[in-house]
């Protein structure tokens, strides 16, 4: 039973870290770069949730709203200040302001919400009625890990129609593989890359307040490790690819609650790190990167 | 239609393009050709805007193209069928199509790939497949087609028969003679000049950013100064 406790741990936080690393993959996809700041969006998206109910007296659903909404413009106002200035530049320079948007997002929290830890109110219910007993008093779920694979499972395939069968999505896909091809399609790179991050920091806001649902403690560094995991996730499943982040996302999670479970708690990112090192030895694109042998 | 006029690109301090003039009127076919690194592909990258000229300008349809953004070209009618074809290799065939037809509106959309697959048989047969598993004369043809989509009143073609068989090579240029009669305007890049002088109607000889000799397809090609120096004596 408590492996199936585990497993069930497992997927639910995998599902949070797929949702993450969706952000990551396919701002990396089009725009070729890193962005570290992504994890800290995270952050942002929770505290303006944790703030719409609490000081607002928002219900839950507003609030999540509200903070995908803060978080999209966010996300578009990162690019269009920080990033785009840098469109031609060295990718390190690009690496570097991320890193530096990254810290400029967590000094300016701890400025305006203070540096101590708050109790994040869950969007649903975490106490011992609200789960769902699979077998009574030994196997259950709780309706946050509910909420996070069915939130994950539809990201996942509202991203799917989104990418194979609209007009922008296509244009998406054309800019991550030529971006000079594209524009010679009349395609405007610059609106597509917009529209990329605003995608990646909205799903950052919702993985933010299921995150703090799941974990309830808030602080200005509270996205910065999910962030990191999360990106090995994404590079774990293949960076570039949306099923790669899926599939990643979910076996990092998986691999972590049960290396926190039978190995050692204070050992489970080492392991997790191990895991992605075999992987990338024997598939240096990681699980699901493609190679296409390119013709001439 | 075209009409370029004194450009001057420099890469760096390296002066590429050295005062260039040319005209592409309503329904000809004109080539540049010369041998590598003369600035043809400079001249079509200045064209549709990926470079820029530090004089002179470049009117298409009788508007200035100055300080317009390469990707504003293809609603204006102009299309570049890139060098290197840069098909999208991971999307399909039929996707690629749909990527040319961008700026066109939803409506034209399945009359333009009717058009473009009566053009391109071969396309039809494979327009589910992953446009990265082509032949090269396939992707050739695909980048064709796909610049094509636009309903484009010139097309610019760079390269097009680079690195195909000799056999593909014909049929490449079977296809711009087809075009040619359906009354495209064509503006063609090529180092195969005997080729390209045999499709056009008039062609500009380049030599290290200038032109040095302009006539139509059939004088050029039997020019004694061109002959000597492009098709082998």
């Amino acid at each position: 039973m408590s492996f199936l406790n585990n497993a069930i741990t497992g997927v639910s936080l995998g599902s949070i870290y797929a949702i993450i690393a969706l952000g990551y993959t396919m701002v990396y996809g089009i725009a070729k770069m890193l962005n570290f700041a992504h994890g800290d969006v995270i952050m942002v998206g929770a505290y303006v949730c944790f703030l719409a109910m609490g000081s607002l007296g928002l219900p839950p659903l507003a609030g999540v709203l509200l903070a995908v909404v803060v978080c999209t413009a966010l996300g578009i106002a990162i690019e269009r200040l920080a990033y785009k200035p840098l469109r031609s530049a060295p990718s390190l320079a690009v690496l570097i302001t991320a890193i530096g948007v990254s810290y400029l997002l967590q000094n300016s929290a701890q400025l305006l919400w203070g540096a101590d830890t708050k109790t994040f109110t869950p969007i649903v219910g975490t106490d011992q009625e609200s789960r769902l007993w699979l077998v009574p008093g030994q196997l259950s779920i709780s309706y946050v890990a509910i909420l996070s694979v069915v939130c994950c499972v539809v990201v996942m395939i509202a991203l799917a129609l989104f990418t194979g069968r609209t007009k922008m999505g296509k244009a998406m896909r054309a800019c991550s593989e030529d971006k000079g091809a594209a524009q010679l399609m009349g395609i405007d790179v610059n609106t597509t890359i917009s529209v990329t991050f605003a995608i990646g920091s909205a799903l950052a806001a919702i993985a933010g307040v299921l995150m703090c649902s799941a974990y309830p403690v808030l602080s200005p560094t509270t996205g910065s490790l999910p962030g990191i995991r999360a990106f090995t996730a994404a590079v774990f499943g293949g960076i570039g690819s949306i099923p790669g982040a899926l599939l990643g996302g979910i076996l990092l999670g998986v691999i972590e609650t049960f290396a926190k479970a039978y190995i050692s708690t204070d050992l489970s990112d080492a392991v997790v790190f191990a895991v992605l090192i075999i992987v990338l030895l024997v598939r240096p694109a990681g699980l699901m990167g493609k190679y296409v042998p390119e013709k001439v | 239609m075209l009409n370029v006029n004194d450009i001057n690109v420099y890469y760096g301090a390296i002066h590429a393009i050295k005062g260039v003039s040319f005209q592409v009127n309503d329904g000809e076919v004109v080539t540049l050709i010369g041998a590598n690194g003369a600035g043809k592909s400079t001249i079509l990258n200045t064209v549709c805007g990926l470079l820029r000229s530090r004089t002179g300008s470049v009117e298409f349809l009788g508007q200035d193209l100055a300080g317009i953004p390469a990707h504003k070209l293809v609603e204006r009618g102009l299309a570049h069928v890139p060098e290197g074809r840069r098909i999208f290799q991971h999307m399909t065939v039929e996707e690629n199509l749909e990527m040319g037809a961008y700026t066109q509106p939803r409506s034209s959309v399945d009359p333009n790939l009717e058009r473009v697959f009566e053009q391109f048989p071969r396309l039809k047969e494979r327009r589910r497949q992953v446009a990265g598993t082509l032949s090269g004369g396939e992707q050739q043809m695909l980048a064709m087609g796909r610049g094509l989509m636009s309903d484009p009143k010139l097309l610019m073609l760079d390269e097009p028969s680079m690195g195909l068989a000799p056999i593909l090579v014909e049929q490449i240029f079977d296809i711009i003679k087809r075009l040619h009669q359906a009354g495209t305007t064509i503006l063609l890049v090529e180092q195969n000049a005997r080729m390209a002088l045999s499709v056009a109607d008039r062609g500009y000889v380049l030599e290290t950013g200038k032109i040095v000799a302009t006539g139509t397809g059939d004088d050029l090609l039997h020019d004694e100064a061109v002959k000597k120096a492009y098709l082998g004596g």
